[in-house]
């Protein structure tokens, strides 16, 4: 396997975090491992966007990740946090074959609201088990890696972080390829043409269901690592404001770059954080002009900040 | 000879409108064939229905003798029937070269693949090679929405040819371009057609153009052919003169009607 | 027996108030193509200045119960132009003529926007303004008692359906609101001042969507966040109908109203799936609504 330049970039990054996680403090950590997983729903509703399609549903997956880590370890025994995250893709994998069937026949506005409604019967479904806790949701197992258990606190919540590192690092050489491949540019393709890629004998449906599924996937890692991260979950995962935040996420970051949608994470965890404690109810009216800020004078988000000088060349 | 392209009394209705009535072509392998007819005459529909566009009321379409009836536009291509389309139909925010590469990508393979790289050595070399060929290479790295009309065209056809085809359907392949520049965008594509050995029917306005590249032309009006033969036949034909082309001296006009 | 009437008679007025809701986002939908995911907040903000007038009437006791009624027309009206005007001229004039997905996007920032505004007008503890409700009293139907004024509700919004058909059928200015939402490039053609039209249309949009948050006032307590939860079921219904169809807002808003109110009735663990289950069939089979158009593309 021969690395690129930007895979080698990612992975110094991702060393990096991993030392500096043994320095850093436990609230940053914990700060940085909700962000990266975050990130990774994103990619998420970034691999959709490339593609043409904005799902306010995202959160759908999130939940599911989510809720297959927490329900593994409470109901089935399924305690290895590997295994957990695994389920919680492979679950997601056969939602998005089942959705997508019906999903990829719809653009615009029409998938952004029919992503939104399966979004929403999960949060209906969730709400109303109490089983499952109903609205309070329930806590996750204390798991284990490879048979090994962290000690509850400080040493679990290192254990995520670097598990959501080395994850992000995965899922973003992947992505990186990914973009870059048949299917990747192909997807781009149908956003910019359909009909041309019709006319070219491929399948529009065919590429967006593959790319719905793959998505899927993604981003209910994030939202398992999210789960084994907080302990907990609750059936806001799947609400759609959920979703409209990593909608806004992926806009903030832009389309450039597979690296960007964690860079705007992290800036969205932080300011959030800080915006939450000095400015409680003005967070969600900076949210709102920033995103406004973005599609008048960013349109392709915080990315084309960094890579100005680049396309100030080509064109 | 062998016949590739036929349809059979293929009628299309938009309600009352009858775009197509009774339409019954035979093309043979190897022919280029022309089709004339003002506005709304039938033209792009008869294309549309055939690349799977547009359903048919009624009919039958063969492609090599097997029945194309209500298969996509994709089973078609796919089966060696490739198109261009009136307005260049490319992907706007790609190079040109990588609009080339995605529809030899696409060519290659129903199935793209999901982590080897689409930009091959190989599929670079052969989009050069075909760029080349078209005489649009210097456009290599440009976007396509800064490139020129015509190269767009050209582009256009490009891509449709570079699946290899067994024929080629081009809707009004010099529409949007200069007078001055129709010849030679021309020249082009129909050397590039021969090279590869294609099967052509295409759609043109302007009867010189017709004259000079075609050894057959089908001639529309409202939706029905009235007049398939030879060029100098068919452009003699006196309704065809009262319906179609106008009373236009035989003399070089230069001018088309678009 | 009296359940099925109690299904029926919830149903008509889970579905009347459904209907209002949805009414403002299919007309701005018909003829501006913006799926103003901003309505929920329109919908907040008549219910905040409402509650807030109704209740200071109340709390300063002051003259008699019927004007109550008139406050709460009042203050929607009121809060529904200004608001209107504002974000039409303010925001999204600059920003017409873009994707109609990239409108969501801009009427999601406005409804994070309007969402802190109100809290910094309002604050964020309960408003209540339920005199207009518990004066009418409640009428016993054999077992069942309802109140009279979700019956109220009822003909409010029946009649709102008419009046809106009317005047978008039997006006000039209807007709010309037809033109627009026909073709837009023709309409323009033929003189039409689409402009104006659009400001029309916006505000008439919103102040619906502020009438429909104030007539729903009485009945709840007005909190942070009931826009957002509002507007996803105002989605649902006017998807179900066909975006942008009156006639299929009333049919969506019935459909979806008499499903809850059966599923409230008979298995309620379903109740907020059966929406969404609902939008989702109907979509699977009828992919533009069920009284939308679909538009083919020209190549």
């Amino acid at each position: 396997m021969r690395l690129d330049k930007t895979e080698i970039s990612l992975g110094l990054i991702a060393l990096a975090c991993v030392l500096f996680g043994f320095v850093s403090p436990g609230w940053l950590i914990f700060l940085l491992t909700i962000a990266l997983a975050k990130a990774l729903v994103v990619q998420g509703v970034v691999m959709q966007m490339r593609s043409g399609l904005v799902s306010f549903g995202q959160g759908l997956f999130y939940c599911i990740g989510g809720y297959t880590v927490g329900m593994g370890g409470q109901f089935f025994g399924i305690h290895d946090a590997i295994a957990a995250l695994s389920l919680g893709m492979f679950v997601a994998i056969v939602v998005a074959m089942l959705l997508g069937l019906l999903l990829t026949r719809y653009r615009e506005i029409f998938f952004a609201m029919l992503s939104l409604a399966f979004s929403m019967i999960l949060f209906g479904i969730l709400v109303k088990s109490q089983e499952l806790g109903s609205t309070d949701g329930f806590n996750v197992h204390d798991w284990t890696l490879f048979g090994w258990a962290p000690e509850a606190g400080a040493g679990s919540q290192h254990t995520v972080f670097t598990m959501t590192v080395v994850s992000g690092l995965i899922v973003a050489v992947l992505i990186h390829r990914y973009t870059k491949a048949g299917i990747g540019v192909i997807c781009e393709a149908v956003r910019e043409n359909e009909v041309r890629v019709e006319y070219l004998g491929l399948s529009p449906r065919w590429l967006l269901y593959g790319n719905y599924v793959a998505a899927a996937a993604v981003s209910a890692l994030g939202g398992g690592l999210t789960a084994l991260a907080t302990g907990h979950v609750d059936p806001e995962m799947a609400y759609w404001t959920t979703s409209g935040e990593f909608v806004f996420i992926a806009l903030l970051g832009g389309l450039g770059h597979v690296a960007a949608p964690f860079i705007a994470a992290i800036v969205f965890s932080f300011v959030r954080t800080y915006a939450i404690e000095f400015v409680p109810h003005t967070w969600q009216m900076i949210l709102g002009f920033t995103l406004l800020a973005v599609i008048i004078f960013l349109p392709k988000g915080l990315w084309s900040l960094v890579s100005r000088e680049k396309t100030g060349e080509r064109a | 000879m062998t016949c590739i392209l036929e349809t059979r009394s293929l009628n299309k209705e938009f309600g009352a409108v009858i775009a197509a009535k009774d339409l019954n072509v035979q093309i043979n392998k190897g022919e280029v064939v022309g089709v004339i007819g003002s506005n709304g005459a039938g033209k792009t529909t008869f294309i549309n229905m055939v690349t799977g566009y547009l359903k048919p009321t009624r009919g039958e379409i063969l492609f090599n003798g097997k029945s194309i009836m209500g298969h996509s536009p994709r089973a078609i291509t796919r089966a060696g029937m490739a198109r261009s389309f009136q307005v260049a139909q490319l992907f706007p925010e790609m190079t040109v070269l990588d609009n080339l590469i995605v529809a030899l990508a696409a060519a290659e393979s129903a199935r793209p693949s999901f982590l080897s790289p689409l930009r091959s050595d190989a599929r670079i070399a052969r989009a050069e090679e075909i760029l080349k060929e078209f005489g649009v290479d210097n456009y290599r790295d440009s976007l396509v929405t800064a490139v020129p009309q015509g190269a767009r065209k050209l582009v256009d056809i490009a891509m449709a040819l570079i699946g290899n085809p067994q024929m080629l359907l081009l809707d009004e392949p010099t529409s949007g371009v200069s007078v001055d520049e129709k010849t030679d965008l021309m020249d082009t594509v129909m050397n590039a057609v021969r090279q590869h050995g294609v099967t052509v029917l295409f759609v043109e306005h302007d009867m010189d153009v017709v004259e000079r590249y075609v050894s057959r032309v089908l001639a529309f009006y409202s939706g029905e052919i009235i007049a398939d033969g030879e060029p100098a036949a068919v452009l003699a034909d006196q309704q065809v003169r009262d319906l179609v082309t106008g009373h236009r001296p035989t003399t070089k006009q230069g001018n088309g009607a678009s | 027996m009296t359940s099925l009437l109690a299904v029926l008679i919830d149903g008509s007025i889970y579905a009347s108030w459904l209907f209002l809701v949805a009414a403002g986002l299919t007309v701005i939908y018909g003829v501006m193509r913006i799926l103003n995911m901003a309505h929920g907040s329109f919908y907040a903000i008549g219910a905040y200045s409402a509650a807030s007038l109704v209740g200071w009437y109340f709390n300063n006791g002051m003259g008699p119960a019927w004007v109550s009624y008139l406050l709460l027309v009042g203050a929607a009206l009121v809060a529904g132009l200004i608001v209107g005007v504002i974000v039409e001229r303010g925001l999204l004039r600059l920003m017409y003529g873009r994707d109609e997905i990239l409108m969501v996007i801009i009427t999601y920032a406005l409804l994070l926007i309007l969402e802190d505004g109100m809290k910094i007008v309002w604050g964020v503890s309960p408003y209540f303004a339920y005199q207009p409700y518990s004066e009418l009293g409640r009428t016993s139907l054999g077992l069942l008692k309802v109140s009279n004024y979700d019956v109220a509700l009822v003909g409010v919004s029946a009649l709102l359906g008419l009046g809106l058909w009317a005047w978008l059928e039997r006006t000039n200015q209807g007709k010309v609101l037809r033109a627009v939402i026909h073709d837009r490039e023709i309409a323009v053609a033929m003189g039409v001042n689409v402009k104006l039209m659009f400001t029309i249309t916006f505000v008439l949009g919103t102040t619906l969507g502020a009438l429909a948050g104030a007539l729903t006032a009485p009945a709840i307590s007005v909190v942070p966040g009931i826009g957002i939860e509002v507007i996803v079921l105002a989605f649902a219904v006017v998807v179900i109908g066909g975006l942008g169809s009156i006639g299929g807002a009333a049919v969506g808003a019935l459909l979806v109203g008499l499903s809850r109110a059966a599923a409230v009735h008979y298995a309620p663990e379903f109740e907020l799936f059966v929406i969404y289950g609902v939008m989702s069939l109907v979509l699977a089979f009828r992919p533009e609504g069920l009284f939308g158009r679909t538009l083919a593309r020209k190549i």
